[in-house]
């Protein structure tokens, strides 16, 4: 099937998403997904900030579609046209999501022990206002540790229900995912019941913010300061392909390995993340490529083409370049 | 100004009976001609035979969206082996809109046998009846009417002796709005929180558990009784244009005759408000202001465009004339929940009735109408405590397009047309508090004296 995203011609097989297919051509036209989770059955659809434009249906069916589409949810159809960074109601209309996804959040980065990972964070910067509009108090939830190893707080939760379909298809227990409606809505403590089971640990990697972390390591450091190196052991449980936090000789942290999209496609057991903090217990790979213009890879901008990228989108969010030229 | 005109009483077909004594009861409705159409569909017709003569009606589904109901059934998939269902969508919620409640509490025959011949077109085995939770009182009366209709054959195996066995059940929802939404609604029926569903897949292909399923509105139900009774043909006689058959109207606000009225759809929207067959006027003798003509959430229309639309024809009761210049001087027929308001009614404050009404009820799936509703609500309430700003109007009609077209469900798009409209249509409103920096209720309907007294 042939699609056409922003200009972009591409061949995919039947079923594909708009949104895989633009990950297919590249970072510079794939739109941000903040709920979609390619290792996570039925995610995506929530967070609206991967809609884009159909501007054409398919060839059989030239009409273009009257609302903008999340891409994460729509599958392409042969001949379709598609815009998203050449489309200016496309990034108004990212705007405001950003915008309704900022209003209740508490803006603490700061203090906040997902900075630098967080891809609130990198959307806010690439397809935010700069200011806020919002004038009231912002919604306040008490921190809760569910179980000894994982803390959520609500106040950072952008509803992405990625959590929810972890303790959904990791675990075994299928637990309510979400109390109460609207924006009274949170992720309930019923999760808790998931924490007993060996893969729970995953919902602090499939968090996009910092709304569910790792209490071992909490403040330990900030993530920049740290160097991460894949390692592997034999494990009973996962497949033991984990990321290490270093600092120095010690392991902060242990992960499963985002992608460039910052999705785990290999989820790891608790034993593996929680338990393994000795070098000793790991056999190292190497340093790991941390391939977004991230924080974490401040010091070695090895990847200029997709700082290139990064740049260009802030400055066409900025509206400093027209947008029929692409990168 | 009063003014009472001469008016022919239109066609009923679906309350005509709903005055006789014990209507709601099996014999009564039979002795009046009840389940003639079952009789008729499953004894006479093939199953495609009762959906061609639906087609053929031109009737077009009752609960909002008006999408033509023959052509829904038609889209049902029908894979061997795999069952098939009929759900009924009695969560009305819409504020404005009870009409359903009227047909299922007087004749709830009605509502049965437009299932058992509906089921029977669609070929279903099993249909649901999915009532909101307030309606407990109306679930029983339901209830007890299907208990009728099993133990006098008309469910259950064989009906009547035919080939054709069906099972008719009825679940009480928790009492959320959403749960009207049809795909909230099926998860809903099958037990787990009513959320929206993101489509594709459509019921039509996967709806209740995973298989076809046709989602319709009571009274849609209902008017397949007449249809198959006259024939579709005779029954799009009625009305105008693609507008046909008749319509339940609940109508309410500032009438003299409040209340739920058959009518034929082509009649003018000036007689509906000022016959005496219908609202009667405005009462206490009050000029009409505004109306929102379809369940609070089409846009509100000014006096002068509800009357006639902008090229000056006079607007009737249809689909198409009620849209007539868009969303920037039409609005919409929706549900049929008709609300008028007097010159003393402040739009502001019925805005934010309704914002407050959306933001209660969004399921918070989506960021836009999660997040977006309770702001529209906030920023609306500054207005009624008279500390909003002029650039707020701007604010809130930015908030409203970024929600509208950007949700999972339409329930975003039923929360921003009002926001939409009261600043199209009003805005000199908003401005006037946003200037003297105060808000002056000019309605005295809510004054609640007896209580503070
Ligand atoms: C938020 C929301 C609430 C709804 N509530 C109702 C309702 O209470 N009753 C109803 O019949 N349809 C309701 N609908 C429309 C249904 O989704 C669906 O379109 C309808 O039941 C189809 O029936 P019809 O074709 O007979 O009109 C609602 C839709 C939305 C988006
Ligand atoms: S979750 Fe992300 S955006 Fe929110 S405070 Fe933490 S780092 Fe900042
Ligand atoms: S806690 Fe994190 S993963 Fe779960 S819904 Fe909230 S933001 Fe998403
Ligand atoms: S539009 Fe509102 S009610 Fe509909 S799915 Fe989204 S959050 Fe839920
Ligand atoms: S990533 Fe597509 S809606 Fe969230």
């Amino acid at each position: 099937m042939k699609v056409t995203i922003d200009g972009i011609e591409i061949d995919v097989p039947k079923g594909t998403t708009i949104l895989q297919a633009a990950r297919m051509i590249g970072p510079e036209v794939a739109p941000p997904a903040m709920c979609y989770y390619s290792s996570l059955k039925t995610s995506g659809g929530y967070c609206r900030t991967c809609i884009v434009k159909v501007t054409q249906g398919s060839t059989a069916n030239p009409t273009p579609m009257p609302k903008p589409v999340a891409s994460c949810r729509t599958e392409v159809m042969d001949g379709m046209v598609v815009e998203n960074t050449i489309n200016a109601d496309v990034l108004e209309a990212r705007k405001g999501v950003v915008e309704f996804l900022l209003i209740n959040h508490p803006l603490d980065c700061p203090v906040c022990d997902q900075a630098g990972e967080c891809s609130l964070q990198d959307l806010s910067y690439e397809h935010g206002a700069v200011n806020t509009r919002y004038e009231f108090p912002r919604r306040e939830f008490e921190r809760i540790d569910i179980g000894k190893y994982v803390q959520l707080h609500m106040n950072r939760c952008i509803m992405c229900f990625r959590c929810v379909k972890v303790a959904e298809q990791l675990t075994d227990n299928r637990v309510h995912g979400v109390m109460h409606r609207g924006d009274a809505a949170e992720i309930s403590t019923y999760i808790e019941n998931i924490i007993e089971n060996d893969f729970s640990g995953n919902v602090i990697d499939v968090c996009p913010v910092g709304a569910l972390t790792d209490k071992t390591f909490r403040f330990k450091s900030r993530v920049w300061f740290t160097n991460p190196v894949d390692a592997t052991c034999d494990c009973k449980k996962c497949l033991g392909k984990v990321r290490l936090w270093m600092k120095g000789a010690d392991v902060l942290r242990v992960t499963g390995r985002k992608d460039i999209w910052g999705e785990v496609n290999e989820f790891i057991c608790n034993t593996c993340r929680f338990e393994r903090k000795n070098v000793s217990d790991w056999k190292v790979e190497g340093p790991s490529q941390i391939h977004r213009a991230s924080v974490i890879s401040q010091n070695h901008y090895n990847n200029l083409n997709e700082l290139k990228v990064q740049v260009m989108k802030q400055q066409r969010a900025l509206g400093f370049i027209p947008f029929d030229k692409r990168p | 100004m009063q003014r009472v005109k001469e008016f022919n009483m239109g066609r009923k077909l679906l309350i005509h009976n709903d005055h006789i004594p014990n209507i709601h009861t099996l014999e009564v409705y039979r002795a009046n001609g009840g389940y003639a159409s079952v009789e008729k569909a499953l004894k006479t017709m093939q199953p495609d035979q009762v959906t061609d003569e639906v087609k053929k009606s031109g009737l077009r589904g009752r609960g909002g969206a008006g999408f033509p109901t023959g052509l829904k059934w038609s889209f049902l998939a029908k894979p061997e082996g795999v069952e098939r269902y009929l759900v009924c969508n009695a969560d009305e919620s819409e504020p404005g809109t009870f009409k359903d409640r009227y047909l299922m509490e007087k004749i709830p025959h009605a509502l049965i046998e437009g299932m058992i011949t509906s089921s029977y077109a669609l070929g279903a085995k099993t249909s649901y009846i999915y009532i909101r939770g307030e309606y407990f009182y109306v679930a029983r009366i339901v209830e007890a009417a299907i208990a009728e209709a099993y133990a006098a054959g008309l469910l259950g195996k064989n009906i009547l002796g035919t080939d054709f066995s069906h099972d008719c059940y009825i679940q009480v929802g928790g009492g959320a709005y959403i749960c009207g939404e049809e795909t909230a609604l099926l998860e809903s029926l099958e037990g787990k929180r009513g959320n929206p569903r993101i489509k594709p897949p459509f019921p039509a292909v996967a709806g209740l558990w995973g298989c076809p399923t046709v989602v319709n509105n009571v009274e849609t139900i209902a008017a397949v009784v007449p249809i198959v009774n006259m024939g579709g043909e005779e029954y799009a006689k009625i009305g105008v244009g693609k507008s046909t058959g008749t319509k339940l109207i609940s109508a309410s606000g500032h009438i003299n005759k409040p209340g739920v009225y058959e009518i034929e759809l082509g009649i003018t929207v000036e007689d509906f408000i000022y016959s005496d067959e219908y609202c009667g006027g405005i009462r206490n003798g009050k000029k009409l202001k505004a109306v929102v003509a379809g369940g609070s959430s089409v846009p509100i229309l000014p006096a002068e465009l509800i009357l006639k639309t902008a090229k000056g024809e006079p607007r009737l009761m249809t689909y198409e004339s009620l849209a007539d210049g868009g969303f920037q001087s039409g609005t919409m027929l929706g549900s049929g929940g008709f609300i008028a308001m007097d010159e003393d009614t402040s739009i502001v404050k019925n805005l934010f009735t309704f914002a407050r009404f959306y933001h209660h009820e969004s399921c918070g799936q989506c960021s836009p109408c999660r997040e977006g509703t309770g702001w529209m609500e906030k920023i609306l309430q500054k207005f009624l405590n008279g500390t909003a700003n002029e650039s707020d109007v701007e604010l809130l009609w930015d908030i409203q397009s970024k929600i509208e077209g950007k949700t999972i469900c339409p329930l975003g798009e039923a929360a921003a047309w009002p926001v939409a409209a009261a600043i199209r249509h009003f805005k000199h409103e908003f401005i006037e508090i946003a200037q003297k920096k105060k808000f002056v209720d000019i309605s005295h309907y809510d004054r609640l004296n007896l209580v503070r007294a």
